[in-house]
């Protein structure tokens, strides 16, 4: 009997190009996603050497990082405006497809590919981001890559890598009513800490998993580089399939169907072998809440912000110390007496269809509680639209939120999106870094739902136990 | 790329962990669209105040670390986003050798292709160096040909480091020349395709 495998060998094997004694593997690239922020050097890099895009047709490009979110007509921020500007000089030039910032498939890169369907399973995918790791919910081996190696496979359509070691995080059971898959990512990093996955690539399998949608799952996949894991992903179901039928970029009618039948042969065999094993129990995980500056400093919804006492050596005691500090939290409150200033719901975590819908759920008859600024930033153009033809968009309005266009806005503040300094922000981004939305500003990260309620309230508040005064 | 065989310097300590992109180069400075001049912006918003105004609590900003060109952290370093300005801010300022315990994947894959080289050493080693360089001026000599790393005061470890990302350092090599070496390969591959 063949020896069984995991999909990542699977994913690996079919896109070995050359293998040598003493050098990583040279992989084929499928899809090679591109924005304006770390592309303008790649490009510069192809014009010195007089090389060529050798596939621009396994290339997509669009502008999401720094663009800005209203009033797109006239970008004020000249240095933006260059940045993009640049960016549909060098797909002109280099003939890249792009979907420019007044285009309707414009959106945030990892929103895009698996809406337009260019994000399929089996594919290896790669973008100069780090949450490239997103497009594994639909089981392709997707990751991040540094402008250098966008060059490289601009010019050769390939990279060169090591087999990184594979990890089985396996969620037994089922997550509760008003619990996301975006709780369930930050309880991951939180019990394992924000560096279990550093040199592998996870797949999450498990029950709870497989209930998951695919939106559900991209928000998993989407914060394993918040695990310091080199990509995860998710192996395909019919889930998977059903998602990507009718999409753009996947093939049509007996082409879909033996498609499909392929992906689903992609899924990990019975009895493979992971270089490492964690497992995880979905019955026990609450509504997440971060307190500190990196995505493992995070407690349920009910707990208590941790005191310097709670921790386990002098490191940890230094980094709690230093958290608290910048986070203007004393330890030992309540994480629900915290009142916060600003809701951001958006970002390639948590701006699709289903997150917006959720939200608006929770939303729907309410108000944005005076001291509290609201917005929301959808994460693509047709998932703006989408959610306008619902009457979300309505919804949120008249509960006081900013509707605004597409991008990566306040997820990490390139544009005018900004978190003032000390002031603190519910976000359903991945990333509560120090600055990342603002210099001195304070993040914390939650779910949509989580957001919306927080929204309504002022402060954090288990969304299950939501009661809302009737407006009078 | 700027070869790097064996190299000399002064040793900053940077006694923290999990020390992210973000924090190396904050995105504001990620709008410009050449590879040259992020050294000054550097750690900015631990640098800085809000004002612009070096901060004199903030350690790289003391006198007795000007010229430093080997950086000692905590575990974990280079951690979040990808962006290659971290590496070109770093080696723009002067570091050419970076010493931790352990470093994000896509960062220290950054470093290599920048003439930096990323040197991983126990938890252990790394805290005597730090304390070596937070109590005196302290150089060490890293030796990326016999791999190794010491100083002239009796301390000497050696490191790993895999054998291509080495050579490329070595040589300074510009990876997609060597790549199109196997245009064969990849053209051979293309035309398997279905
Ligand atoms: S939304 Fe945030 S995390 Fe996602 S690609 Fe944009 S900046 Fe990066």
């Amino acid at each position: 009997m063949r020896k069984p495998k995991t999909i990542i060998e699977k994913i690996w094997d079919r896109h070995m190009v050359h293998q040598e004694e003493g050098k990583p593997d040279l992989m084929y690239i499928d899809l090679h996603l591109v924005h304006e922020v770390t592309s303008p050097q790649a490009f510069e890099g192809l014009r010195i050497n007089n090389r060529k895009v050798r596939r621009p047709d396994l290339t997509f490009a669009t502008m999401d990082h720094n663009v800005p979110t209203i009033h797109r007509n006239v970008i004020k921020d000249e240095v933006s405006k260059t940045q993009m500007e640049t960016l549909k000089d060098n797909c002109e030039e280099f003939d890249v497809p792009l979907a420019d910032i007044h285009h309707p498939d414009q959106g945030i890169v990892h929103v895009i590919g698996p809406e337009l369907g260019l994000t399929q399973p089996g594919k290896t995918i790669v973008c100069g981001d780090s949450h490239t790791s997103t497009h594994g919910a639909f089981g392709a081996l997707a990751f991040g890559i540094g402008t250098s190696e966008v060059e490289h496979v601009l010019a050769t359509q390939t990279v060169w890598q090591a087999k990184p070691k594979t990890m089985n995080v396996k969620v037994n059971g089922t997550l509760g009513t008003g619990v996301t898959a975006k709780d369930l990512i930050l309880a991951i990093i939180g019990k394992f800490g924000v560096k279990f996955g550093t040199g592998h690539i996870i797949e999450y399998t498990g029950e709870a998993i497989r209930n998951l949608p695919m939106e559900g799952r991209m928000t998993i996949c989407n914060m394993s580089i918040e695990a310091g894991a080199r990509a995860g992903l998710i192996s395909p179901d019919d889930t998977t399939v059903e998602f990507l039928r009718g999409k753009r970029y996947v093939p049509e009618g007996e082409a879909f169907e033996r498609a499909a039948e392929d992906w689903k042969s992609l899924a990990t065999d019975d009895g493979a072998i992971y270089d490492e094993v964690l497992e995880i129990n979905a019955d026990e995980i609450e509504p997440q809440v971060s307190w500190g500056t990196n995505p493992s400093m995070c407690i349920p919804v009910s707990a208590n912000v941790p005191t310097i006492d709670d921790a386990k050596d002098d490191n940890e005691r230094n980094d709690i110390e230093r958290a608290l500090e910048y986070m203007g939290l004393e330890g030992g409150e309540p994480i629900s007496s915290v009142e916060i200033e600003h809701v951001f719901i958006g970002s390639c975590t948590n701006s699709r269809l289903a997150d917006l819908r959720k939200a608006s759920s929770i939303i729907k008859g309410q108000k944005v509680h005076p001291n509290v600024r609201a917005m929301v930033v959808p994460g693509s153009h047709s998932v703006k639209t989408a959610a306008e033809e619902e009457g979300i968009d309505q919804i949120f309005k008249d509960a006081g939120f900013e509707w605004r266009a597409a991008g990566c806005s306040m997820c990490l503040a390139m544009n005018d999106d900004v978190v003032p300094e000390g002031e603190r922000c519910a976000s359903t981004s991945n990333r509560n870094f120090e600055g990342r939305q603002g210099t001195g500003a304070r993040t914390h990260l939650v779910s949509p739902e989580m957001a919306a309620a927080a929204a309504i309230k002022g402060h954090f508040v288990d969304v299950r136990h939501l009661s809302v005064p009737t407006p009078s | 790329m700027e070869p790097i065989r064996k190299h000399q310097g002064l040793v900053y300590p940077l006694n923290r962990a999990n020390i992210d992109t973000d924090q190396i180069i904050p995105k504001q400075f990620l709008k410009r669209i050449s590879r040259k001049g992020f050294g000054q912006f550097v750690f900015y918003n631990w640098r800085f105040d809000s004002k612009g105004k070096l901060r004199e609590d903030f350690s790289l900003n003391q006198p007795k670390y000007d010229g430093a060109s080997i950086l000692v952290a905590g575990e974990n370093f280079g951690c979040g986003s990808s962006r290659e300005h971290a590496p070109w801010a770093l080696e723009d300022y002067g570091f050419r050798v970076i010493i931790a315990p352990s470093f994000a994947d896509i960062f220290f894959n950054n470093c290599t292709k920048n003439g930096i080289l990323p040197v991983k050493l126990p938890e252990d080693k790394v805290q005597t160096l730090i304390d070596n360089a937070e109590a005196d001026t302290y150089h060490l000599t890293v030796d990326l040909e016999s791999k190794k790393v010491f100083d002239n005061q009796g301390f000497e470890t050696t490191f790993d480091i895999d054998d291509y990302k080495r050579e490329m350092l070595l040589n300074g090599w510009d990876e997609i020349a060597v790549t199109l070496n196997y245009e064969n390969h990849i053209a051979t591959f293309e035309a398997n395709q279905t």
